[in-house]
């Protein structure tokens, strides 16, 4: 089902590296995901018309992406329920605000500035996923 | 204004990234986590590959007096580790084991019209509109804070480029 795919795990990456650069050069900013779209829900908000345009980015790329490489793109598997789905996304808005970060904030921008903060969270939400997976089932 | 179609560029560059890694797959994040049975390595090739562009790039941009398009750079720059950070990752964890999904690819697949996704990003939203109406709301200093994308710098401080 899931095959080790190191290249393009490894080429995309280096796409995410880039354009979180860019966004570093143009903007001066952290590109993380969840700061740029929380960003939009709480008031007031600043930089609204950047925020919404890097979204935007982001859902254009899916839906090119659904003509192009629909293979990328999946449905979560069937163990994961529309109420699971509802869940997960409570915990990870919450958690996300809580902890100042998500994979990308975190994960790439802080442990590429070598960030204690960013360290830690990164061991921490990779822990506590591969707990939720232990307890809760993996994709069978 | 220029300035919004990098952001635009920056997401479309960064959903095409997250795409072609594998991200966009619930199943193969969930196999990533999936430690102890069926051990899908390859996404810790994503982080490793991003890291090491960002790396390099993020210190050759700071290296310029302030970004294209604003005055200075904002990047964080809090050092303390406390608990809000560790419960906010712990929670945020769970939630990403749970669901598959991370924001970003959350976000590109509703893109796609993957409707599961709509839902997760649905109360994701929920989620953090409730952070910020228990935290920020009541306590207004902490509203810089709050926010991985500081909005104003410290009036002094250059930018938080000697990290260790």
């Amino acid at each position: 089902m899931n095959h080790f795919t190191p290249v393009s795990a490894l080429l995309g990456g280096a796409l995410i590296g880039l354009a979180t650069s860019l966004f570093l050069l143009t903007h001066g900013k952290v590109a993380g995901i969840s700061g740029i779209f929380g960003g939009l829900l709480s008031r007031p908000v600043n930089d609204g018309p950047v925020r919404l345009a890097f979204v935007a980015g982001l859902l254009l790329a899916g839906l090119a992406a659904h003509f192009v490489a629909p293979g990328q793109l999946a449905v979560p598997p069937p163990s994961r329920s529309l109420g699971v789905l509802a869940i997960a996304g409570l915990l990870v808005g919450f958690g996300t605000r809580l902890g100042n970060g998500c994979t990308s904030g975190h994960g790439v921008c802080g442990l590429s500035r070598l960030s204690a903060r960013s360290l830690v969270a990164t061991m921490t939400f990779m822990a506590t996923g591969a707990l939720a997976v232990a307890l809760f089932g993996g994709v069978e | 204004m220029k300035s919004v179609w990098t952001a635009l560029g920056a997401g479309g560059l960064f959903g095409a990234g997250l795409v072609l890694s594998g991200m966009a797959r619930p199943a193969k994040v969930i196999a990533f986590l999936d430690v102890g049975r069926q051990w899908d390595p390859s996404l810790a090739f994503v982080m490793a590959g991003a890291i090491a562009v960002h790396m390099v790039l993020f210190r050759v941009i700071l290296r310029r007096r302030s970004p294209l398009y604003d005055v200075t750079f904002h990047l964080p720059t809090r050092k303390d580790i406390d608990l809000r950070l560790v419960a906010g990752a712990a929670l945020f964890g769970v939630g990403w084991g749970l669901g598959g999904y991370c924001p970003g690819p959350a976000l590109v697949s509703i893109g796609a019209g993957t409707l599961p996704a709509l839902v997760f990003v649905a109360t994701m939203a929920a989620g953090m509109w409730l952070h910020s109406h228990l935290f920020t709301a009541r306590d207004p200093s902490t509203r810089d804070q709050s926010r991985d994308v500081p909005l104003h710098a410290p009036p002094a401080g250059p930018p938080d480029s000697g990290a260790p």
